[in-house]
């Protein structure tokens, strides 16, 4: 019995000797949380950033660059009991905000260990300055300074885009960032982040219990120096694209620019946008930026999905003329309009008959209604439906109806309808052309971005063909797609496009009286070519449009205006695009009243905000 | 009787194993003082200004009071004078309450310049010879109930001031003396339900449910192999039984980590991100499940089956252990429940200080969450000696006293933590053996009180550093840094030592 009994409880013994060894065995060999804690413990990792690349513009301009600012950063554990009104004034916050974080650092201490967190960011050097001759006060406080983005030049926020710490959901999709660094959003930042960005580099120390530095970790051989991002080249002409900001203020539309012998966009204003004051420290007014009713996040340059109006008139005579149903002869009668059933498609009253040439000149509806008719009744076609998808394919192949495919992100790609859609809505029987009439004009079931008309433009400037219109430029560090160095060819033969640049050349250059309709845009010696555009706007006045190109022969420069509730398109948009080109090409503008009179035009009250 | 001693080798009349296994202990114990403070650079392992230097003192006198033990004082004096020195050392007990100097919060140490001594200590020793004196006596048994209150009075005493100092660690120590009682004839259901009643208690607060459920299922499936017929086929299945158990948490987690990605860290991180990572599973409902859910669905399953058997075959121990069961259920969710739904703040936040779950100064669980990240990063092999970088660079509190075993396990791993723990079993079942072989009551029953001593240190040290005791600062025997402690444990084991050694004269 007895003998028994001490048998028992030297199996007792060896029973709970097993349980903590199991138990170490757990935390030893089977859990690596503990050996994860273990190096953040007692190593500290000094993170290096790196400076982001430099952004510059065609001619070498900076147009982003880096200046410091100073972030404030906590190790709670550090953090002895210290003067709270003091460290709120000289970093000028509130008492309550500082304790509010101190909290709320109490609260996850254990998540947070050694770690620093910032508290603050960005406060302004004269602010670290005050910080830094009483920091000894405050143990566990310290600055950081960090580069942020600075900009010379007032090229535009939705063009350049901003930079900003990364968040949970874009953490999610992009592991290889952490918690803390910045990432590039929109615009250029966002298309060449992988560039700008650089790598973080790091210096590894030991500390002890009471969080001193204790030496750097095996003499520094696990450092890392931080690799600086690469500078970056875009297209962008930074003077022209200021110029273009200041044209389009307190206008809500865009303005694009391209080189037509490249696709290289020479500058891409949206308007409103965001000021580039704003974008350095974007997260402070991002609230007014989105309760904005002008909604100047949005880059209507890219995104915006417009009917083109009147200068889709090209692009149906271009269809027509390579279809063989038009010819640069053929003349139409226009009065006031072209009459269909009991209905009629106004025009504006002007000499008739016209030829295709002056047809454009003078943009008549009445001629391009005949176009358009005649393309979908094609005898070549057994129905509407057939005539009408090979008018598609026609159309897309300016580039239209899909995203062009630019290194610009978040660009969208408008839409032209098809005839499944007019099946769906109409019926398979129940639409002939009358039906879609409104097409011949650039209106209806049409939206095109201002990047598209633009690129029509540029199109139409190298007699048939475009370069995807691109805000990268090759450089020695950042090669760019092999795309962009493609010419891409429109479905209509390149001879048929002289047929149609003449009426553009007269619609502004032809005498006055002769009817042309950008007459204002005219510069001496320039030989701009242009189509105006006025689009049906549903909500409101009718939106401005204008494309045009320069010189006539081997032109430079390719311009799409497109201002909402503007009116005529020769009021704003002509001369907006007009001023752009006199700007690049003679370097100065002469005609300083109709400079004076778009700057200082204010149509924003007459757009309607949601 | 000096010729007896004269004619046997002092190999054979002293038992050397013994020694030996207290020299390696205490070597050990100062190599890892002297390594979880190098980083402060003494000059040597002997430098005096420093903790290993001073250790190094402390374990010649030690040497020295263990060598005045075993050749110059008559053993006689240890069962005549136990009585006196028992008195002598609640007297000193209670007047340190009022005499002594405060150290975290406690009144349980005198001081005379550069020594420190805690009166609670040695009252461990005495308090094991004047058992061994009184229950060794012709007439006594533990069945009268007269005897028995005496001898609970014994160990009530010194147990209550102790507490009364505010050193729970200390007092927790003498539920160790329940072995030598078990040994000496008490039942030992008696003990296994107080004990699993205490251990359920604390597991469920300090640990989780989960663990205090495992940890009673493996208990009454071990009872249950042991009662019954074929004991090492049972003990063979329920031993794979408990293992599954144990791993099957560990399991799971990695199943849900294959079904949702990030579902080991989702406590831990920004809520929203908390939420992409449920957004995202392929099978987000698998998180509301719990190990401890299915181990219950499992275990009520077996139910009916159980008690069936337990009906036709009139095994009442299968029905008992079933009831045993739900009634340890019943405390574990009990406790969880009156804990975190009935107490107060302030009575909660008492219990968890009492507990150690809370440490009012550097944050909830500080301690133990650092010390097992000290053990955990030693691996299998460890990191080495000296080579440490939690305990040398202090993140361990109290790390060359309370909290040494972190040393072991940072620097040797699994396999220093093996041979440590594996070295102290040996002791004490060297220690019971011994004393079972004593035909001297007095010896064999303070041999009980030695081996419970070192048991209860041990389980509650190196359980503390683990994770599954609560922190209890007690420190551990013959390793941790301090004179005092040093001391006391050298003359609560030579005293045994001496003891075995008279006996081995006579016979």
């Amino acid at each position: 019995m007895e003998i028994q009994k001490s048998s028992k409880l030297l199996i007792g013994l060896f029973v709970a000797v097993g349980i903590l060894l199991t138990k170490i065995f757990f935390i030893q060999v089977f859990d690596n949380g503990y050996k994860e804690d273990a190096t953040n413990n007692s190593m500290v990792y000094d993170v290096i950033y790196p400076t982001r690349g430099t952004i510059y513009d065609r001619n070498g301009k900076i147009i982003v660059s880096n200046k410091v600012a100073y972030d404030i950063l906590v190790t709670p554990r550090e953090v002895q009991p210290f003067d709270t009104v003091m460290l709120a004034q000289i970093l000028n916050v509130s008492e309550d905000f500082i304790r509010d974080k101190m909290k709320e650092y109490a609260r996850n201490r254990s998540r947070i260990g050694y770690q620093s967190m910032t508290m603050i960011k960005q406060i302004p050097s004269e602010s670290y300055m005050r910080f830094s001759e009483v920091q000894y006060k405050f143990p566990g406080f310290k600055g950081l300074a960090r580069s942020i983005r600075d900009y010379p030049f007032n090229a535009g926020g939705n063009l350049l885009g901003y930079v900003s710490e990364v968040d949970a959901s874009f953490l999610k999709s992009h592991p290889e960032y952490r918690s803390g660094d910045y990432a590039g959003k929109t615009g250029i930042e966002a298309a060449m982040e992988q560039e700008l960005k650089g790598e973080k580099g790091y210096h590894i120390y030991l500390r002890n219990s009471k969080n001193q530095i204790e030496s750097a970790y095996e003499n520094g051989a696990y450092d890392k120096e931080a690799v600086p991002g690469n500078d970056v080249y875009t297209t962008i002409d930074a003077v022209l694209q200021q110029y273009g900001q200041e044209l389009m203020k307190n206008k809500v539309g865009s303005l694009v620019a391209i080189e037509p012998s490249t696709g290289e966009i020479l500058s891409l204003v949206s308007s409103p946008g965001i000021d580039v004051e704003m974008l350095a420290d974007i997260s402070k007014h991002y609230n007014d930026i989105i309760k904005d009713p002008y909604k100047p996040m949005f880059n209507r340059a890219v995104q915006a999905s417009y009917p083109p109006g009147s200068v889709f008139k090209l692009v149906n005579g271009l269809i027509g003329l390579e279809e063989g149903v038009l010819k640069p002869e053929y003349a139409y009668p226009c009065n006031h309009g072209y009459p269909y059933g009991n209905r009629k498609l106004g025009c504006h009253g002007h000499r008739s008959p016209l030829i295709l040439e002056d047809a454009v000149m003078m943009s008549c509806n009445g001629y391009f209604c005949y176009v358009l008719k005649n393309i979908l009744e094609n005898r070549k076609y057994d129905s509407i439906q057939d005539s009408f998808t090979k008018w598609r394919e026609y159309v897309m192949s300016f580039g239209f109806g899909h995203k062009l495919g630019s290194d610009f992100p978040a660009e969208l790609g408008g839409n032209i309808p098809t005839s499944n859609y007019y099946d769906r809505i109409y019926g398979k029987n129940g639409w002939k052309f009358t039906t879609i009439i409104s097409l011949s004009i650039g209106q209806g079931e049409i939206g095109v971005t201002p990047l598209q008309i633009a690129n029509l433009s540029a199109t139409v400037a190298n007699n048939g063909y475009y370069y995807i219109p691109h805000i990268i430029k090759e450089s020695e560090n950042v090669k760019i797609d092999d795309r962009f160095k493609e010419r891409n060819y429109t479905m209509v033969d390149t001879t048929q496009f002289q047929k149609v640049r003449g009426g553009m050349w007269k619609a502004v250059n032809a005498p006055a009286g002769a009817g042309g309709t950008a007459h204002v845009a005219a510069v001496e010696g320039l030989d701009i070519c242009g189509k105006t555009g006025t689009a049906q706007n549903p909500r409101g006045a009718d939106n401005s449009v204008f494309i045009c190109f320069a010189p006539k022969d081997n032109p430079k420069i390719a311009v799409a205006a497109y201002v909402e509730n503007a009116g005529f398109g020769a009021t704003w948009a002509a001369p907006i695009a007009s001023l752009m080109i006199e700007k690049y090409l003679n370097g100065e503008v002469k005609r300083a009243d109709l400079e004076k009179r778009v700057m200082d035009g204010n149509l924003m009250s007459r757009v309607k905000k949601d | 009787m000096d010729k007896t001693f004269k004619g046997r080798s002092l190999s054979q009349s002293f038992d050397w194993k013994l020694v030996i296994m207290y020299l390696l202990l205490v070597f050990i114990g100062w190599m890892n003082i002297y390594a979880s403070i190098h980083s402060s650079d003494p000059s040597s392992i002997l430098d005096w200004n420093f903790r290993c230097g001073k250790q190094f003192v402390w374990i010649l006198t030690a040497f020295g009071l263990a060598s005045l033990i075993l050749f110059v004082l008559p053993s006689r004096l240890w069962e005549t004078g136990s009585i006196i020195m028992y008195m002598g050392v609640l007297v000193l007990l209670v007047a340190v309450i009022f005499l002594g100097t405060e150290t975290k919060g406690s009144h349980s140490w005198f001081e005379f310049g550069p020594v420190k001594f805690q009166p609670a200590e040695v009252s461990k020793i005495t308090t094991s010879l004047v058992l061994a004196f009184i229950m060794s006596r012709s007439n006594y048994k533990i069945s009268n109930i007269k005897d028995f209150l005496i001898t609970l009075a014994i160990i009530g005493l010194p147990f209550l001031v102790i507490l009364a100092e505010s050193e729970t660690g200390s007092a927790l120590v003498y539920v160790g003396f329940v072995f030598m009682l078990y040994r000496e004839g008490l039942s030992g259901w008696f003990i296994v339900l107080i004990g699993m009643t205490i251990l359920l208690f604390i597991l469920t607060l300090t640990t989780s449910t989960y663990t205090a459920v495992a940890v009673l299922l493996s208990a009454i499936l071990l009872f249950n192999a042991a009662n019954a017929r074929r004991s090492m086929h049972w003990l063979l299945i329920f031993i794979g039984i408990i293992l599954g158990v144990a791993l099957f948490p560990w399991l799971w987690n990695s199943i849900l980590e294959t079904m949702v990605p990030g579902a080991s860290v989702i406590k831990d991180v920004d809520p929203m991100v908390a939420d992409a990572i449920r957004y995202s599973a392929r099978a987000p409902w698998m998180l509301r499940i719990r190990p401890l859910y299915i181990l219950l669905l499992v275990a009520f399953g077996f139910m009916p089956y159980l008690l069936r058997k337990s009906y036709i075959e009139k095994n009442t121990f299968i029905g008992l252990s079933v009831l045993a069961f739900l009634a340890g259920l019943f405390l574990s969710y009990s406790t969880e429940f009156i804990f975190n739904d009935v107490l107060q703040d302030h009575q909660r936040s008492r219990i968890e200080v009492l507990l150690g779950m809370k440490e009012d100064l550097a944050g909830v669980g500080y301690n133990v969450h650092q010390s097992m990240i000290a053990i955990g990063s030693g691996g299998f092999f460890g990191k080495g000696f000296l080579n440490g970088t939690q305990t040398t660079y202090g993140f361990v509190p109290e790390q060359s006293t309370d909290f040494i075993f972190c040393t072991v396990g940072e620097e040797w791993g699994f396999v220093g933590c093996f041979v440590v723990i594996l070295l102290y079993a040996l002791l004490i079942s060297r220690i019971i053996r011994d004393a079972e072989s004593c035909r001297e009551h007095f010896t064999r029953i303070y041999g009980y009180c030695v081996a419970g001593c070192f048991f209860m240190h041990l389980f509650i040290n190196v359980g503390m550093t683990v994770g599954l005791m609560p922190v209890i600062g007690i420190p551990l025997p013959l390793m941790s840094y301090g004179g005092s402690s040093l001391w006391s444990f050298t003359v609560l084991l030579f005293i045994f030592i001496a003891l075995h050694h008279e006996e081995k004269k006579y016979f």
